[in-house]
């Protein structure tokens, strides 16, 4: 086993220091129950025949990169510079464990800390944590952090968040006995009046993600006003953070928590995960935040370095009174982050946005010239809604057997909702080019008309 | 002619004796090189990326253009390189030196792992693309959890939480449903005083209160304190246990069985956390024992690598009694393929008829990235290899303690040991020297420390896991190392040197009291 | 007059004039470490004996501070809010946490006296 260093020569030597038999015999002593193992598992295999087997089912797989790609919905695919890659896997960066050891682990941390300046900046908020699991267990968390603050149990969801992160906070939400309400689904636009005619004296927070998940963006000063009146708080979720390269930050806007899935720079589609929770709120809130937090302090020596702080908020010291039960963060997928904003900064994020919303804006503009496709957007960056002539989920279907892959029948995130069957969410980001969109708009005519 | 380029080139002898290095002037030390911050670096007018040229539409974005500096620095690709690179440097890791962190399970972590993961079928998929067109995905998916399945002897799995806290969540979540399904109000968790902090924060998170149980003079759970707490509670009272086996003391619950039949006589559930699966794979199966739920920490026992904290990946195994319960999504075979129910609310008939999802954990299929990784690993094991590999990791920490059990005592007393060692730091009373000093001079040694003060059952824990990955010379050198450090502490002759370590590191002991008395969380410009 | 009781959770409370000052105890502080935070009652919430009423933490460690008596808060220590060192430097003098009202004189009584708290300390060591 190409693995294990250990001869039989050692091993016996090993044994003798201890004074057993067999490996077998410590088993025993300890009180482990050796059972038969199960016999259907097979031998291990060489290198080689492993990547033959896995490389094959890779090669079943419909990879964005083989052909027209339109699908968004909370994922988006956008190149990652090589350098990104390459710079993750060093040994010291992939293979080291949470900084526990501060000395020996400044990498770390001051890329955390780095991190954290870059997040609260692209957010608008004063600060941001070392990073959740993802998008929608972040939007869980905070939530579950506007209770403790509010010391209320009711979160009011705009109807147009993506409905998995709804998902996440119901689930939360009823196995820890707390209150969910929600607002209508308003496909298109950018609606507020019922969300807000919903908040009252029992809300916690208001939930509003923006560009929502039709693609609608919002101006959230106007919600926030109406939550903070209530005393509650807004959290706003944002799933697609190269937008934040065009259009105002929610922090900026009023928000109280904002929390992003951070996938969209330096992360890969991966099936869904991993993926980087981005989570930011104002400095008040501090003690209150979920999720490992890096800070800056001084050596025995006076110099910069940094450390994990603000640690007995967590479940290793509080335990059963910790603000959440969260134990990791999603270090690596951080560190991919940092490196592919440091290397686009400022002046590339803007562009990249410009890009993504230029190549959305013509994609609409040429799906809108096909009879049976109406584009239900005013406003949005990188994604919109349309709503086609006859149910999306088939075609959708019948343009990936053409190999387009065109996007997200709305049907797939509502399965029980049929006014919305014939909505299709279409994502357009730097990848795209002119003849994807001309193979998509042909092939959407045929399949429609057929 | 004489030819004049000759030079020395051998090191001049020096009678000097220069005992302290001098600070130098670049504040670069040699190989190790002191790296400002990004923000101190980068500049707002610089990128490290070529965008392609957009073509000038009309603005849809609402009237909500960002008009602001937003305050990210950029570096080009020469600089970024050079600044994370530098900063790689002043990390220890598992490819450059031992990592004994006990209950972490630093291990080896394969690099075709790595490039299986990159494999554009894997990582350029996405999750709401058509299910037939990621068939690959779903097969590999399915395939991990057979192994998973086989492994424990349970009867399904919940692929989709994020890292081992998240699946902890999960399985209790399904505990949690199975009672309400049957309109039970049981709410009591027992939890033993050595498990780890998630655990009593994973059973108050879901509302459950939870009731400590002690643990014997050996280390263990006896079934009879259990019981008493069964008995002091009320039966009808009880939600379930939770039990790390190994237990964090590095001990197999040799009750385990007799625990996991007085919960089940209660009526409550039995979690098992799994985060020391490594030392059982292959060998001891779960199911077996009367577990309900377990969790798998993939990037421990399957090295789908820790990466400096992140990302991880939880799945999570449940019995028969708590399988309808399981979250959203999961595979469901068919003759057409493999489906992954995403809703139950979707009219499809073929969807399993006693399923009771308890609703879903995370937006899309969980940690597909990691579970590529898993399977690499586990492939290239085999069920031999995997015994091979948790006998081998057994027979390291068992090597440690024979090697050590003179020095150091164990709290709870000289006996055979899973995958780690616990030890405690009592006989270094009267030394002055701490667990946390031998640490630090254990890191000007080379290494990396043991985990210590967890767990919180003795005083100054050191938890020492080495894995299988070590070889006989590699640990020969961290017992020999450990057994000098200690005979100086006892010694008394070099407290100083312990209290000031470490030295050779590029900072010295951290001020972390200062830090969280007056947290800097971010970069302020000090012009501001 | 100050006559100063203590409770076997190392909370102390120091009565004078019928007000009492209520801060953790010197051993309470040495076995926390280096206090880096506390949260205070705000003014005027009524407590009952053994109510949470503030909460402590070092780098490593958290703990709960209860009242020992029953009554109201009059005034918490701002200064320690701002400064939590006050804590470890001073805990029974500037480094006290909050003062309130006494409603029930008799649960002084169930109280220990310097002597007894110090034996106290000493057996539970």
């Amino acid at each position: 086993m190409r693995y294990l260093p250990h001869t039989d020569h050692t091993r016996r030597a090993m044994l003798d220091t201890i004074g057993v038999a067999s490996i077998d015999d410590l088993f025993e002593q300890a009180g482990a129950p050796l059972q038969q193992p199960p016999t259907s598992l097979p031998p291990h295999k060489s290198e080689m025949e492993v990547e033959q087997h896995l490389s094959a089912l890779s090669g079943l797989n419909r990879a964005a990169g083989d052909g027209a790609f339109f699908v968004g919905c909370g994922a988006y695919r956008h190149h990652v510079p090589a350098s990104v890659d390459h710079l993750i896997q060093r040994s010291e960066f992939l293979t080291s464990y949470t900084p526990y050891q501060p000395e020996i682990s400044q990498g770390t941390l001051q890329y955390l800390f780095e991190f954290q300046t870059q997040v609260a900046n692209l957010l608008g908020s004063e600060i941001a944590n070392a990073s959740l699991y993802d998008g929608s267990t972040g939007c869980g968390e905070a939530v579950l952090m506007a209770h403790r603050i509010t010391r209320r149990k009711k979160a009011l969801l705009s109807g147009n968040l993506h409905p998995h992160y709804a998902g996440v906070v119901k689930t939360l939400s009823h196995m820890s006995s707390f209150l969910v309400d929600q607002s209508e689904v308003v496909p298109g636009q950018a609606a507020t009046a019922d969300l807000i005619a919903k908040i009252d004296d029992e809300t916690s927070c208001v939930v509003v993600q923006t560009p929502d998940v039709f693609g609608s963006l919002y101006d959230l000063r106007e919600i926030a006003d109406a939550a903070q009146a209530k005393g509650a708080l807004l959290i706003a979720v944002v799933t697609e953070v190269v937008s934040l390269g065009a259009i105002q930050a929610p922090g900026d806007m009023g928000a109280d928590i904002v929390i992003a899935e951070g996938q969209s720079i330096g992360n890969g589609l991966n099936f869904g995960g991993p993926y980087l929770g981005l989570f930011a709120c104002r400095q008040k809130y501090v003690r209150q935040m979920p999720g490992r937090v890096c800070g800056e302090t001084i050596d025995a020596d006076g110099k910069r370095g940094f450390v994990l702080t603000l640690s007995t908020r967590e479940q290793h010291i509080r335990r059963e009174k910790a603000t959440s039960n969260i134990c990791t963060n999603s270090g690596l997928c951080c560190l991919a982050f940092s490196i592919h904003m440091t290397l686009l900064g400022e002046l590339g994020l803007k562009k990249l946005a410009k890009l993504n919303h230029s190549k959305a804006v013509q994609l609409s503009k040429a799906l809108s010239e096909i009879e049976g496709v109406e584009v239900l957007n005013q406003s949005f960056f990188n994604e919109f809604t349309v709503r086609l002539n006859k149910p999306a989920e088939p075609i959708v279907e019948r343009l990936a057997e053409k190999n387009i892959l065109a996007g997200v029948p709305a049907s797939r995130l509502w399965p029980d909702q049929k006014p919305l069957d014939n909505l299709l969410m279409l994502a357009a980001t730097e990848t795209v080019s002119d003849a994807h969109i001309e193979e998509l708009c042909t092939g959407l005519k045929e399949v429609l008309d057929a | 002619m004489l030819n004049n380029k000759g030079r020395v080139t051998r090191p001049q002898e020096s009678t000097e004796n220069l005992a302290e290095p001098q600070e130098s002037y670049s504040g670069h030390k040699g190989l190790l090189m002191n790296e400002p911050l990004l923000f101190e670096v980068g500049g707002l007018d610089k990128t490290g990326v070529d965008l392609p040229e957009y073509v000038e539409t009309e603005t849809l974005l609402g009237g909500l253009e960002r008009k602001d500096e937003i305050g990210l620095p950029g570096l080009s690709e020469p600089e970024a390189v050079r600044h994370y690179v530098r900063l790689s440097q002043q990390n220890y890791a598992i490819d450059s030196g031992f990592y004994p962190l006990g209950s972490c399970t630093m291990k080896h972590n394969p690099r075709l792992n790595e490039k299986m993961a990159r494999l554009p079928g894997f990582t350029d998929i996405h999750p709401l693309q058509p299910q037939s067109s990621v068939q690959g995905a779903l097969q590999l998916m399915d395939e991990l959890s057979h192994w998973l399945l086989e492994l424990t002897g349970m009867d399904s799995i919940a692929l989709s939480p994020k890292a081992g806290a998240h699946g902890e969540l999960c399985g209790m979540m399904a505990i949690k449903a199975a009672l309400e399904a049957a309109n039970s109000s049981r709410n009591i968790v027992l939890v033993p005083e050595s498990a780890h902090g998630t655990n009593p924060a994973t059973a108050a998170q879901l509302g459950f209160k939870v009731a400590s149980i002690p643990a014997d003079a050996d280390g263990t759970v006896r079934a009879s304190a259990v019981q008493t707490a069964i008995e002091e509670n009320g039966a009808e009272t009880i939600a379930g246990i939770m039990l790390t086996n190994p237990n964090t003391c590095g001990l197999f619950e040799r009750e385990i069985k007799a625990i996991a039949d007085a919960v089940h006589d209660a009526g409550g559930y039995f979690y098992c956390d799994g985060a020391n699966f490594n030392a059982i794979m292959g060998r001891v199966r779960p199911g077996d024992l009367g577990v309900d739920a377990m969790h798998f920490n993939l990037h421990k026992t399957f090295s789908t690598p820790h990466g400096g904290g992140g990302p991880g990946s939880g799945p999570v195994v449940l019995s028969e009694r708590l399988s309808a319960f399981a979250p959203l999504p999961f595979l469901q075979k068919s003759d057409d393929g493999l489906t992954l129910v995403e809703d139950l609310d979707d009219g499809e008939s073929d969807s399993p008829s006693d399923a009771q999802p308890f609703g879903r954990l995370t937006a899309f299929h969980g940690q597909m990235g990691m579970y590529v990784r898993a399977l690499s690993y586990i492939l290239s094991h085999g069920l031999d290899g995997l015994a091979q590999a948790s006998g081998d990791a057994v027979l390291n920490a068992n090597y440690i303690r024979t090697c050590l059990k003179d020095l150091l005592n164990q709290p709870f007393g000289d006996q055979a040991c899973m995958h780690e060692v616990l030890f405690d730091e009592s006989s270094l009373a009267d030394s002055g020297v701490t667990t946390l000093d031998i640490a630090k001079r254990l890191i000007d040694e080379g290494f990396h420390p043991m985990t210590i003060y967890f767990p919180l059952v003795c005083k100054g824990a050191m938890l020492i896991e080495p894995t299988e990955s070590e070889s006989q010379t590699s640990i020969d050198l961290f017992v020999e190392t450990l057994t000098s450090l200690i005979k100086e502490a006892l010694a008394g002759e070099n407290e100083e040197a312990f209290h000031q370590a470490p030295v050779h590191t590029p900072r010295r002991r951290l001020d972390e009291t200062a830090a969280a008395r007056k947290p800097i969380l971010r970069y302020e410009s000090s012009s501001d | 007059m100050t006559k100063t009781y203590y409770s076997p959770s190392h909370e102390y409370v120091s009565v004078e004039d019928g007000v009492a000052t209520i801060g953790i105890t010197t051993y309470a502080q040495s076995q926390l470490g280096d206090i880096v935070f506390v949260e205070l009652p705000e003014t005027g919430r009524g407590f009952k004996r053994g109510d949470e009423a503030a909460v402590v933490e070092s780098v490593k460690a958290a703990s709960e501070v209860y009242t020992p008596v029953t009554g109201e808060t009059t005034e918490m220590n701002e200064e320690l809010a701002a400064n939590p060192g006050l804590a470890n430097d001073d805990p029974e003098g500037q480094g006290w946490f909050f003062k309130q009202t006494i409603i029930q004189e008799d649960e002084l009584t169930k109280l220990m006296d310097r002597a007894q708290y110090d034996a106290f300390v000493k057996e539970n060591r």
